[in-house]
């Protein structure tokens, strides 16, 4: 067992932890032949060793997943069309509609089921959206600094004080509430923080010795970006992306509440809308699909929560 | 032969914060042939360091080269494109830094992280690439180079990292490496062994070296030539033996004393001798008139000095040039 011991267990910006972490992590984890060197956990590898280790990121995981096949097995499930009338409005759940139905007399648990695809799907392709332009705009405003960072920063302050909640309903007024549009709406005005947050990341890595050394080996900007700067700053960022994910989908929820959801595709938030007027006489058409919501966004944050602890060298020692 | 580096009249000057210039440099000259490795001493805050960054044209923001040429193998590296220039550094021309601990990316293991030069500069396949990097791991002299290849640099002690970036700066074979302050972070057993390595590495690849240093003794044997910098002006140059046994300049014998000499095997001295020091600070930049640099620290200095500007650098013997007004009674 003593080369397992060896097997370090480290995030990649501070070494110095790693004697502290590999004698906990050792047993049983791996097993090596005997080997004069110890052979190096690649520092992604390790960290997912690290998530899993956090009882909460991984029960969030787990619930992640399970919305996620949900989301994906919804229509063989529960093949009920979630916009089709099956019933009287506002029954209450019953062996023929577990959940219940809305005020249209639609089924509430179709809705949830087709309305999570939806949902998740939103949520995903606008943290994504979020995240793109967000890392963009911070990389090489951090990167290049000068005068490209202060006009980049001048256009993320712009966004910034726009509220952003009105600014994405100005956005779905303008274009129409369709799905589309609400994703994009949602991804253009919450990249603010993805940004500022590259950024700083970017200008505390862009003067370190390693950077320099890249350059002096001949690297191009191009290279030192995305090859040499970016992975280097990619931990904070995953995180972000997670949480941005849980943003996403309460927007989503908001804008629909608002009555600005995509009244064609049966979504979480487009349910709370629709019956929100209605909740004393049918407590079950808004409460389920808020429930949801509720758990997407727990899960979310706790794999959030979890992929920070396992990336961030100095929480590892709570 | 042409040398492999001349650097001639080389001014580098900092925008300070109303816009003026500071100068950081002034009028450097020296080169370098091929297999001789040249030291540039001096206290911190000498401008050692921004020569080096100079010649990879690398220099921070706000430092600007007001005058002279680089010449790397007859081009001169200042106007080269940007594009070009790239194609030189790491090729060409390599960098070791001081700090082993801080210049190696995190992420990547160390083999790859040698491989990278010769996949850009050289156009190997990667596998290619990582086979010569192990093979460059042995050059340094690390023990298990296949399985070394595979770690991550913070799995690594100072001295082994510091082999690593020397096994990254040679990969590509440079006409000229710039070691800057290879050694200050390491152990002095593991200097002696860096020193060594690099020795026995220019002897195989003819490289030329530019040591960068501040102390003195320590390139004694690796070096052929020394400049002593002093306040970005070089106040003495010659061949290293020479310098170290009969330094000219009040600053560079202050140097010299200002360095311990243990002799093993001799009896205790009767009469214990204080290490020397050279009392007060390098100027500030800004601070630095057209007299003599050294002036307010040397002991030495007299009514000559203070009534004449800084002296140009003098021949003395061959090869050998002071910049002293008292060059001549000071050896004598």
């Amino acid at each position: 067992m003593s080369t397992v011991e060896q097997t370090l267990i480290v995030a990649p910006t501070e070494p110095s932890d790693a004697g502290i972490t590999a004698n906990a992590a050792a047993p049983g984890t791996t097993s090596a032949p005997a080997q004069p060197v110890a052979k190096a956990a690649s520092p992604a590898r390790a960290a997912l060793r690290q998530f899993l280790r956090s009882p909460s990121g991984v029960a969030g995981a787990i619930m992640l997943l399970l919305l996620i096949l949900v989301a994906i097995l919804g229509p063989i499930l529960w093949p009920t069309d979630p916009l089709e009338i099956v019933g009287l409005p506002f029954a209450p759940p019953d062996p023929d509609a577990l959940l219940g139905t809305d005020y249209l007399g639609r089924d509430v648990l179709a809705g949830l089921i087709h309305g999570g695809r939806a949902t998740m799907t939103v949520g995903a392709v606008a943290a994504f959206i979020t995240i793109i332009i967000g890392v963009s705009v911070g990389a090489l405003s951090g990167f290049f600094g000068g005068w490209i960072d202060s006009l980049l920063v001048k256009i993320s302050e712009f966004f910034q004080v726009l509220p952003p909640l009105l600014f994405a309903m100005v956005l779905v007024t303008l274009f129409g509430p369709k799905l589309t549009t609400i994703t994009i709406a949602i991804g253009a005005v919450s990249w603010t923080p993805a940004a500022r947050l590259t950024r700083a990341e970017f200008m505390r890595l862009r003067d370190l010795d390693f950077i320099k050394a890249s350059r002096a080996a001949g690297a191009g900007n191009w290279h030192l970006i995305m090859r040499v700067v970016l992975p280097n700053a990619l931990p904070p960022i995953i995180v972000s992306a997670t949480l941005a994910i849980g943003v996403a989908i309460l927007f989503e929820g908001g804008l629909s509440f608002l009555g600005l959801g995509d009244p064609n595709t049966m979504s979480w938030g487009l349910m709370i809308g629709q019956n929100r007027n209605y909740v004393l006489d049918a407590w079950w058409a808004v409460t389920f699909p808020g429930a949801a919501i509720f758990l997407a966004v727990l899960a979310v944050s706790l794999v959030g929560d979890g992929i920070n602890d396992a990336v961030n060298p100095r929480l590892r020692r709570r | 032969m042409a040398p492999v580096l001349s650097v001639e009249d080389l001014s580098v000057s900092m925008t300070d914060r109303d816009g003026k210039l500071v100068p950081v440099l002034e009028n450097l000259s020296f080169s370098v042939d091929r297999g001789r490795t040249i030291a540039l001493v001096g206290e911190s805050g000498c401008g050692k360091s921004m020569t080096a960054l100079a010649i990879m044209r690398l220099l921070p923001e706000g430092f600007v080269v007001t005058s002279g040429r680089i010449l790397l193998e007859g081009e001169d590296v200042l106007t080269a494109r940007n594009q070009r220039m790239r194609a030189l550094r790491g090729d060409t021309v390599s960098m070791v830094f001081q700090e082993p601990m801080t210049a190696l990316n995190p992420l990547y293991t160390v083999g790859d992280q040698i491989a990278e030069a010769l996949y850009h500069h050289r156009n190997l396949s990667r596998r290619e690439a990582n086979e010569q990097a192990v093979e460059f791991l042995k050059a340094v002299q690390i023990p298990a180079a296949e399985h070394r290849a595979k770690t991550y640099p913070h799995q690594m002690s100072g001295g082994m990292r510091q082999r690593v970036m020397i096994a990254m700066a040679i990969a590509c074979k440079p006409k000229l490496l710039i070691a800057d302050e290879p050694t200050t972070a390491l152990d002095v057993t593991v200097q002696a062994q860096i020193f060594d390595l690099l020795a026995k590495l220019q002897e195989e690849t003819e490289t030329a070296i530019v040591l960068i240093t501040h102390d003195l003794g320590a390139v004694a044997e690796l070096a052929d030539d020394i400049a002593v910098l002093y306040a970005g002006r070089c106040i003495e140059t010659g061949p290293s033996q020479e310098i170290a046994a009969r330094p000219r300049h009040p600053y560079t014998r202050g140097l010299l004393a200002c360095m311990p000499h243990l002799a093993i095997g001799q009896p205790k001295p009767s009469v214990w001798v204080d290490l020397g020091e050279i009392p007060g600070m390098v100027p500030g930049l800004g601070n630095r008139g057209p007299d003599c640099a050294f002036l307010a620290r040397c002991s030495y200095a007299s009514e000559v000095c203070r009534s004449q500007p800084q002296p140009p650098l003098g021949a003395i013997d061959t090869g050998h040039a002071v910049s002293c007004w008292l060059a001549r009674e000071i050896a004598a």
